[in-house]
């Protein structure tokens, strides 16, 4: 049979490859996903997806186990995260099984963006069209968030969005970031998610890893208790905001 | 010479294996525990040719791993035992794997399961069942002291018969065994010996 030798990611004349650019723009228009790292809690929290009528929810999932101790969140095409996905699960088995050790975080993330690079650099393929955030815990028990793209670039960062409004949240987070444990990570996620998405557990999905406890998806109860909260801190801020500026703004 | 016996009860399977690895005549460790987990409720526990055991075996739990995390769901010990049978058979007339198993599980609906595994391939469901040189003298005893009400102590106490015995009348009996048991809470070690 043929075999595939024809490039479709070439340069263009001014340094750029353009089927990245569109698979980033592919990205842009996926649903949003936001990542937040605390002193020891590691949030993801997701827009859901409007379903039909018919639909059965439970079965679009945008957080995903790759092991036991690392999870993945993405935005874009969801029939290319499936492949990538399965991909870096297997990884992580494989490297299980050769070292009799569970990967790290770095070493996952890095084997993800390897074959999203090989993607840009193959013959009768064309990149894979998300961004993933990857969290874990590494060796010594700090958090990890991990960011890769279609270019197959990653790095590690405090706080990220990707996917609609992501620029939005981002400059959220930039301002707002500070460092947080436990409940208040969960929070400062899903304020940011808030700036942009509708809140409450039918259109967030939030997923919280511990040292320890691995992954746990918060329940649609718990996801509007936290967000009840929000919005009374939210309040209680902007009626102290208000209460302050009525006392100090009494000459004109 | 490995020793491995395994009890299944009303609702728990007990395992027990010899703690020896050995080389010809020497032995290299006395702590070796050939009782491997699979996941929460299932466990191997394997007998033969040492570098065999390991691959095989690890080879098998990372399979059965991906498959939960891909499917998030875990597979029952019925499936286990078919896609392990499955592997033997497979490499059979290869390369075979010259090692035999059990492999006690419990399941939410079935309840305890023992399966019984040999190096050729062969896959049986049993009640008593082990493998080695002192499986010859214990399967016999175990026949007359099994029945299907047996307690946790009754099988702690018949798998300490079986120890005795082969300490009794084989020539090279390992010195120290462990024993663990599988019930709805999972895998716990009873005791070693």
């Amino acid at each position: 049979m043929a075999r595939y030798d024809r490039a479709i990611t070439v340069f263009s004349p001014d340094g750029h490859l353009f089927q990245v650019e569109y698979a980033l723009e592919a990205v842009r228009k996926g649903t949003l996903a936001v990542g937040v790292r605390g002193k020891d809690t590691i949030v993801l929290g997701v827009e859901k997806k409007s379903t039909a009528k018919l639909q059965d929810a439970r079965t679009v999932r945008k957080i995903v186990k790759i092991d036991d101790h690392i999870c993945l969140a993405f935005a874009g095409l969801t029939a290319d995260a499936r492949v990538l996905v399965n991909r870096a699960r297997v990884e992580a088995q494989s490297y299980r099984l050769t070292l009799d050790e569970k990967v790290s975080v770095d070493y996952i993330t890095k084997h993800i963006a390897g074959i999203q690079q090989k993607y840009t650099q193959s013959g009768g393929v064309r990149p894979f069209g998300i961004s993933t955030l990857i969290v874990g815990f590494d060796a010594l028990g700090a958090p990890q968030l991990y960011q890769t793209d279609p270019s197959g670039i990653y790095s590690a960062w405090k706080a990220n969005a990707i996917g609609r409004n992501s620029k939005t949240i981002r400059e959220f987070l930039e301002k707002h970031y500070v460092e947080t444990s436990g409940r208040d990570t969960i929070k400062l996620a899903l304020k940011a998610l808030m700036e942009t998405v509708e809140a409450g557990g039918k259109s967030v999905e939030v997923a919280v890893m511990e040292k320890d406890t691995g992954l746990r998806i918060l329940s649609d109860d718990e996801v509007d208790a936290l967000v009840k909260e929000v919005e009374a801190e939210k309040a209680a801020a902007d009626a102290a905001k208000r209460g302050g500026q009525g006392a100090g703004g009494g000459s004109s | 010479m490995d020793y491995l016996m395994g009890i299944k009860g009303p609702d728990f399977v007990m395992v027990c294996s010899d703690t020896q690895a050995a080389h010809s005549v020497i032995s290299i460790k006395h702590d070796e525990d050939k009782i491997v987990p699979l996941d929460s409720h299932k466990m191997f526990g394997i007998a033969g040719e040492a570098g065999d055991r390991v691959n095989f075996s690890e080879f098998v739990i990372a399979n059965v791993k991906l498959y939960a995390l891909r499917n998030s769901t875990e597979l029952s010990t019925s499936s286990v035992a078919h896609f392990t049978r499955g592997e033997l058979a497979k490499a059979l007339r290869s390369s075979p794997y010259h090692c035999n198993l059990l492999l006690a599980g419990y399941d939410e609906k079935v309840g305890p399961s023992l399966y019984w595994m040999d190096y050729l391939a062969t896959l049986n469901k049993i009640n008593t069942g082990g493998t080695g040189y002192g499986a010859m003298f214990v399967l016999s005893l175990f026949d007359k002291l099994w029945h299907p009400n047996l307690t946790e102590a009754e099988a702690v106490d018949m798998m300490e018969q079986g120890i005795a015995e082969v300490k009794r009348r084989l020539v090279v009996a390992p010195p120290h065994y462990i024993i663990k048991i599988i019930d709805k809470n999972g895998i716990r070690t009873v005791k070693t010996v």
